[in-house]
């Protein structure tokens, strides 16, 4: 080894040590504000819980309550989103992936998906009260479902293009080439091949229309009282943890803590299970 | 040839487009029944193009065509009324990469059958059976018939494609290089078994290995650019070729 070819392997080399440990600096930065926001939450929701939390409704300030009509309500309006939006994307991806593989339309379609899937969430809940709650006259739960359906769909229609184009072209011609009829193909080979893919996308997709406050705000705006009727004004989480950590009250304050643990517990279990659900994926 | 054979399928001035690319040139060919045909050809010649005319394959993607005739029992099956999916289940087809549906072993072999028969339950777990005893492939998985057909190993895989094949009762089997993915073994077992099959399926195979060819099959066509070369029985082609271009590629010149 001749000295010049010495010195350029010591600059990789400490090129190689230096971006090692830039890498691992900027990790460890993001890790840092995801820790503390989690402990943070932990810590002040933690002293807040307990079982009046899911037995009790939300309290006039200065009594003791509980948050059993803001989650009921959540789950109402994610639960009505999910049926509303899962389907419509489902098919839509099945649309671009299997129909309309290469055509000028699937690209169009795939753009104008993009632009709703990063369109920021308020947006999407002004629409929604300009075409829903302004015509019906007031705020209700199934304005903010639909809101909620809304920013769910264009997730659930991207999983499920991009899974079933996961899809060897080669298992979907054995199909055929046993005389399968195209739809039979799809619904017994390939939406199987790519199941635990779009289930997992549903996943995410509910994980991250949990936490959406704006949308709710101008659309299911809220209730103090238990309520199951979506023609309504309802509570949920994320508005009812948005008036009472801005409120003066204390028990307001705490209850609200409680409420942010739940939900960032529910992402983070949605999570795990979606993480399960790729790693028990069957290998191709 | 000598002996006169009953033709399964005659080919007829069949030229064949990749959109304004002519990938086969004037093929004609009489493919007789029950008996295994190879093709061979260096790659690109088009030997995996034509198998794919014989089942419609081609016709999933436009911009791909045939023009010319190919008549299965006389029938032309390029015909536009043709009945695509009837059409492929007299014509089953075995991939070059193993292609196993993400679902059990037993309902892999099920899943062809039900396409084409309602059965009971006892009836079905006899045709499931027969298929995987005529791949050879019973043996090794009697006892897990449930679990998924992804799990097998590569040669298994295969032969379990050929039982699903198989099962459907086909008249006519094409395998597109079979054996490319596996290993000597495997390989080795798929071509005991297309010899088992061979008295009563018409097989047609593509390979890319001359020895296989040599092995496995009764009539050997020899493709290059798009034109079938030379069509005999393997055994004349393999040792009195009639044309020169056929004798340069078997004893290795080019390809």
């Amino acid at each position: 080894m001749n000295t010049a070819k010495n010195a350029r392997y010591l600059r990789r080399r400490f090129w190689n040590v230096f971006n090692l440990g830039m890498a691992m600096a900027t990790t460890l930065f993001g890790l840092f504000w995801l820790v503390w926001i989690l402990w943070t939450t932990l810590s002040y929701g933690a002293t807040a819980l307990n079982m009046e939390l899911f037995t009790g409704d939300t309290p006039a300030p200065g009594s003791i309550g509980g948050l059993r009509n803001a989650f009921v309500g959540s789950l109402l309006m994610i639960g009505v989103a999910v049926m509303i939006g899962t389907p419509v994307g489902i098919l839509a991806g099945t649309y671009l992936a299997e129909f309309a593989q290469g055509s000028r339309l699937a690209a169009v379609i795939r753009f104008f998906n993009d632009i709703l899937l990063s369109a920021p969430s308020i947006v999407i809940g002004l629409f929604i009260y300009a075409v829903v709650v302004v015509p019906m006259g007031s705020f209700s739960g199934l304005a903010g479902a639909l809101s909620l359906a809304i920013l769910l769909l264009p997730v659930v229609l991207r999983t499920t293009d991009e899974m079933l184009g996961m899809v060897p072209g080669t298992m979907r011609e054995a199909a055929l080439a046993l005389g399968a009829p195209h739809w039979k193909m799809i619904v017994q080979v390939s939406y199987r091949a790519a199941r635990s893919g779009i289930l997992t996308g549903v996943l995410l997709a509910v994980a991250r229309i949990s936490g959406e406050t704006a949308p709710l705000l101008f659309t299911a705006l809220s209730n103090q009282f238990f309520s199951t009727n979506l023609d309504k004004p309802i509570a949920n989480v994320p508005v009812v943890i948005f008036q009472f950590a801005m409120s003066p009250y204390p028990e307001w304050q705490h209850l609200a803590w409680a409420g942010a643990l739940i939900a960032a517990m529910a992402v983070l279990v949605l999570s795990l299970v979606s993480r399960f659900l790729i790693k028990d994926r069957s290998p191709r | 040839m000598s002996e006169p054979q009953k033709t399964k399928i005659s080919v007829r001035h069949l030229d064949f487009f990749y959109g304004s690319n002519k990938a086969l040139i004037d093929i004609n060919l009489e493919i007789p029944e029950n008996q295994v045909t190879a093709f061979i050809g260096p790659s690109g010649c088009g030997k995996s193009t034509l198998l794919r005319v014989f089942n419609r394959m081609y016709s999933l993607y436009p911009g791909q065509r045939a023009t010319g005739e190919v008549l299965l029992d006389g029938e032309d099956i390029l015909a536009p009324g043709m009945d695509v999916n009837m059409l492929r289940a007299k014509i089953g087809m075995v991939f070059q990469k193993p292609t196993p549906f993400p679902m059990s072993i037993y309902d892999n072999i099920a899943f062809g059958i039900k396409l084409y028969e309602k059965l009971r339950k006892v009836e079905m777990d006899e045709r499931v059976e027969q298929a995987l005893r005529h791949a050879a492939l019973w043996e090794e998985v009697k006892d897990k018939l449930k679990t998924s057909g992804l799990g097998l190993s590569g040669g298994q895989q295969q032969r379990l494609c050929i039982a699903r094949a198989v099962a459907v009762k086909p008249e006519v089997i094409l395998l597109d290089e079979p054996t490319s993915a596996l290993d000597p073994i495997a390989t080795l077992k798929i071509e005991e078994l297309v010899s088992e099959l061979r008295n009563q399926f018409t097989i047609l195979i593509v390979t890319h290995n001359m020895q296989q060819a040599a092995r496995v099959s009764d009539y050997t066509a020899f493709m290059y650019m798009g034109e079938m070369v030379e069509f005999d029985s393997t055994h004349q082609l393999f040792t009195n070729p009639g044309k020169k271009q056929t004798e340069d590629y078997i004893t290795g010149r080019y390809g």
